[in-house]
């Protein structure tokens, strides 16, 4: 990343403070009562179903949506009365952008270059995308990865200080997220503030220093990812399903040393187990005792997923 | 890099004129299908010069007598033969001889056929040794501005000038909405105002290019009269372009996909193309319509260009045009911003 984008910040306080935000759209409730804090330097992830209420809380963050109740204050200033200074210091990815498709990617970028007081050149713009080869592309032709690291370059040619990213891996290959992810590594080297919204937990793991669970417009879990992790009580997760009719006691399981909680979603059992390796030979033991016939059997340690799940019993992508 | 090309007006203006002329079906519907159209009409309703009218005659004597005159085609004809050329329209007119003299028959609703009877009535009456009693010299006479062409021109460039600016903002801030843009470019810190401002400026310069090609046209290739003065005639043209655009703004402010967009627009143009005197006299509509016909803006840039290019009326003289024009433009931008979505 460029010299230029390297950025410290004199003044204190939180980069995103929001206290009791709620917003309903007719009768459904987007936000229900929001409170959070964001540090500066610190790369942020909302979390949670499609539905959650994500996208509204983001929208009302960028001061694209007016909330119904609660403040909101980023770097310090309100919407309300610093709009315009607020705008050249934040950058913004929103969802299902369509840049003009028969503009070429540098064409775009010098337009929105041109809203920003002071910002990166657009030589910068294009390298930090890793445009380079498409510079002279209309955008028309362009790959999906390669538009969203555009809409990427977009939100960041004004060289701001805190960064929104709403889903911007979502409908992305595995390659062309890794090199998304990639470009976010680069900004948080570069001390920048992010604040980005997703449904995948690995993402949301790999990425971020912090993580808020939405679930209907509501915050459920805040934390880093290993405590959040750690907090549903145990590290690993063994997973099995038996034969239609053979009868499992729950009782007998949760008896095993090293066996925290059971569960069972959509037929499979789930079991949080601290120590996998003294726990597994007796939960074979087990189960073969009851006279169950396995049909499934797997072992994986604890995601933000599992955090999910066993915050709402549900899985994300339910809905 | 000068700090003009640097300004994000001039940015958003080159955006819109560079996605105007990467649109190759855009350039052709405002540049050469009004050329196209004007023509072809200039084909269809060129003014002949008579032609020679086709009769028949039942009698070798009597299409003698017909052939005579220079303005009539004679045939000889059998009787049934004759009367079926009559019905297909083949001949105009069928003489036969009849009690004491001659019968014609021929229609006399069909204005060429009423010309065919005055000939051959000339004709047979010539043949019977009647001569001119008094002589009469013709001088041929074709006056530039009181042909179909030059009417059909301002006509045509009134239209013109409506289309570009309703298709033209309608559709661009339309898909701009549908597609997120304008959500993301009010999230940025673009002056709002200036969005609105480079259409106008790029309708402006566009204007100048389709005005000066279609009028240069009109005037090289059908010598097209201007009678009156070019600037006001300028003039005129930027103010229809901007009610236009104004009404444009004013369709697009809200509609959130191309269809609804596509059918508002087709919606305020249709009954401006019937009724605003485009390809004929907006007068010859009923009495009771008048009134409202006349607050059209189309009618209105017509009447306004017509008065100009062929009478050579000056601003002054066409107020009411220019009043009922100043009027769409202001009541439309201010209901359009007014009413305007971002998202």
């Amino acid at each position: 990343m460029s010299a230029s984008l390297a950025k410290s910040d004199g003044s204190g306080g939180p980069a995103l403070g929001i206290a009791g935000l709620r917003k309903s759209f007719g009768d459904t409730t987007a936000v229900d009562g929001l409170d959070l804090e964001v540090f500066r330097g610190e790369c942020f992830g909302l979390l949670g179903p499609n539905g959650a209420g994500k996208t509204t809380t983001i929208e009302i963050c960028e001061g694209l949506t007016a909330p119904d109740e609660g403040s909101v204050k980023l770097l310090g200033m309100d919407w309300g009365k610093d709009g315009n200074r607020l705008r050249q210091r934040i950058g913004i990815q929103l969802q299902e952008t369509q840049f003009p498709e028969k503009l070429t990617v540098e064409e775009t970028l010098r337009m929105f270059r041109s809203f920003f007081d002071q910002g990166l050149t657009v030589e910068q713009s294009v390298a930090t995308a890793q445009l380079e080869e498409k510079r002279k592309s209309r955008v028309g032709g362009l790959s999906g990865g390669q538009k969203q690291r555009l809409a990427m370059a977009c939100a960041l040619v004004g060289d701001p200080e805190l960064v929104f990213l709403d889903e911007p891996t979502t409908g992305l290959d595995p390659q062309a997220r890794r090199n998304l992810w990639d470009l976010v590594d680069k900004l948080k080297g570069a001390g920048r503030t992010i604040i980005l919204t997703t449904h995948y937990m690995d993402e949301a793991e790999r990425l971020c220093d912090r993580v808020a669970v939405m679930d209907h417009g509501k915050i459920i879990a805040l934390g880093t990812p290993k405590e959040l992790i750690a907090s549903i009580g145990g590290e690993q997760i063994v997973e099995f399903a038996t034969g239609e009719g053979d009868a499992v006691d729950e009782a007998a399981l949760l008896r095993i040393p090293g066996v925290e909680s059971h569960s069972i979603h959509a037929g499979v059992h789930q079991l949080f187990v601290s120590e996998l390796h003294t726990a597994v030979p007796p939960i074979f033991a087990a189960l073969q005792a009851q006279g169950a016939h396995l049909t499934q059997f797997r072992t994986h340690s604890a995601t933000l997923e599992d955090v999910f799940v066993s915050l709402t019993g549900r899985n994300l992508r339910d809905e | 890099m000068s700090r003009l090309a640097e300004s994000s007006l001039y940015q958003l203006t080159s955006a819109r004129f560079r996605l105007f002329f990467r649109e190759p079906e855009a350039v052709f519907w405002i540049f050469v299908f009004p050329i196209l159209l004007a023509v072809g009409l200039s084909i269809a309703f060129r003014n002949q010069p008579a032609a020679v009218l086709k009769v028949g005659a039942t009698t070798a004597e009597l299409a003698r007598a017909l052939n005579a005159d220079k303005g009539l085609s004679a045939a000889t004809l059998g009787e049934s033969e004759g009367r079926k050329a009559l019905a297909t329209g083949n001949i105009l007119l069928l003489a036969e001889p009849g009690s004491g003299g001659v019968v014609f028959d021929y229609d006399d609703t069909n204005p060429d056929a009423r010309s065919a009877k005055l000939l051959a009535d000339r004709a047979v009456e010539k043949a019977a040794g009647q001569r001119d009693t008094v002589a009469i010299a013709t001088r041929q006479v074709h006056e530039a501005g009181a042909r179909y062409i030059d009417f059909v021109i301002p006509g045509l460039l009134g239209m013109n000038l409506m289309s570009s600016a309703i298709w033209g903002l309608g559709f661009a801030i339309v898909e701009a909405r549908q597609k997120k843009l304008l959500k993301r470019l009010v999230a940025s810190p673009m002056p709002r105002w200036q969005y609105l401002a480079s259409f106008l400026l790029s309708r402006l310069l566009l204007l100048a290019i389709e005005v000066g090609v279609f009028l240069g046209f009109a005037r090289l290739v059908f010598g097209v009269p201007f009678r009156g003065s070019i600037w006001q005639l300028g003039l005129m043209c930027v103010l229809v372009s901007l009610s236009f655009s104004a009404l444009g703004l004013l369709i697009a402010s809200r509609a959130k996909t191309m269809e609804a967009a596509s059918g508002l627009m087709n919606l305020a143009m249709l009954p401006m193309w019937i009724l605003s005197g485009v390809f004929f006299s907006a007068s010859r509509f009923p009495n009771a319509l008048q009134p409202l016909i006349r607050a059209l803006p189309l009618t209105a840039a017509i009447d306004a260009l017509r008065g100009n290019m062929l009478q050579g009326f000056s601003l002054q003289q066409l107020w009411a045009p220019v009043a009922v024009l100043l009027s769409w433009l202001l009541v439309s931008f201010a209901l359009a911003l007014r009413i305007f979505r971002w998202r």
